[in-house]
């Protein structure tokens, strides 16, 4: 099942969207930036500076690519770890 | 449009919820077993909630015409208590012959730990000796690849299992195609903030094609909107997709799946009397 919408017509439903959602983040980091203490070192925000920076690659997974940054890490030998034989 | 709720959690929402669904189109719901909001102290707690489940949600909605299946177990949050867990397990049998008791679920993980994975384990086990379809959660946010990983493994070693009667909910786009390619059904979750939006689930539709893809509103007692899947049909409506596309999606995908279960007496709104 594919996309029935065009590109254009895309960008014309979602430019008005996009641009709050992009204002939104753009208030919420300027909210921290004012607040009296220094959230500089917080991984987290190192976190949202790195998906922030994925937005801008032109691959056509930047979703998935920004749900795995928030992802912790798969380990295939688990079950050693955690003592599970099945 | 007819439509089904496969993933619903109606004891923590009001009659008048019933109301809203039946009226936006809503015939059917299937509600796993899920977390109360605290640890329960006993395996009679879990009987009463059993019984709710089967008997008192099942009267509720058939009120507003529509109909509720159910699924069993003790969720991933509590299974920390492992004693506690085969107590409900050993249990579960009592009620897997009801009326609308689809098979075994939500079983999955939370935190993705060792007593997680025992109990998950022994869920697998109860729903092969009794021919069970199972439902499965996969963890929230960061844990959900990890947690979704380690459920494929546990599922895919185990030759008993047949995978077109496995649903494994709660996909995002990292782990969509995973579960697919496994030849497992996957589930999108609307939810406000975690989990997946409306449009996001249409992507990934788009992305994946329909085939054992279903789409569900979770309402639970968290910030989550039961009407989440009529927005999905407005979204695929809005971006022109077909009525017989939409409706494959949110009407036939659950009948086909759910219909792989002998709990799943369904009567369609168009032929009823």
């Amino acid at each position: 099942m594919s996309t029935e919408l065009s590109s254009h017509e895309i960008l014309d439903r979602e430019f008005l969207p996009v641009r709050a959602k992009i204002l939104e983040i753009a208030a919420s980091l300027d909210r921290m930036q004012r607040a009296p203490d220094d959230v500089a070192g917080d991984p987290r925000l190192q976190q949202l500076h790195t998906a922030i920076n994925k937005l801008l690659a032109e691959d056509s997974d930047r979703a998935e690519q920004i749900q795995l940054l928030f992802s912790r890490p798969y380990q295939q030998q688990w079950r050693d770890a955690l003592d599970i034989t099945r | 449009m007819y439509y089904i709720d496969p993933h619903i959690h109606m004891v923590s929402r009001t009659t008048d919820d019933y109301e809203t669904l039946a009226k936006m189109g809503c015939v059917a719901m299937s509600e796993p077993a899920f977390w109360a909001g605290y640890d329960r102290g006993s395996v009679e707690g879990f009987r009463d909630y059993f019984e709710q489940l089967t008997a008192f949600e099942p009267k509720r909605a058939s009120d507003y015409g529509i109909q509720h299946f159910t699924w069993l177990c003790i969720n991933a949050k509590e299974a920390e208590n492992v004693e506690l867990s085969r107590e409900v397990i050993a249990m579960i049998p009592e009620f897997l012959d009801r009326p609308g008791v689809l098979g075994i679920g939500e079983i999955g993980l939370n935190k993705n730990t060792r007593n997680e994975s025992i109990v998950f384990l022994e869920h697998l086990d109860l729903a092969m000796k009794t021919g069970e379809q199972i439902l499965i959660h996969t963890p929230h946010l960061e844990d959900k690849f990890q947690g979704t990983r380690m459920i494929l493994d546990m599922l895919t070693n185990d030759s008993r299992i047949d995978r077109s009667r496995v649903l494994v909910d709660h996909v995002e786009e990292h782990t969509v195609e995973l579960v697919l390619n496994e030849g497992f059904w996957a589930g999108m979750t609307l939810y406000p903030v975690s989990k997946c939006t409306p449009a996001r689930a249409v992507d990934m539709i788009e992305m994946y094609g329909a085939e054992r893809l279903l789409v569900n509103s979770a309402g639970d007692w968290g910030p989550s909107k039961p009407t989440a899947v009529p927005d999905f049909i407005l979204e695929m409506r809005r971006r022109g997709h077909t009525e017989q596309a939409i409706r494959r999606v949110v009407y036939d995908n659950p009948i086909k799946f759910f219909s792989q279960s002998r709990g799943f007496v369904f009567d369609p709104p168009e032929v009823r009397s």
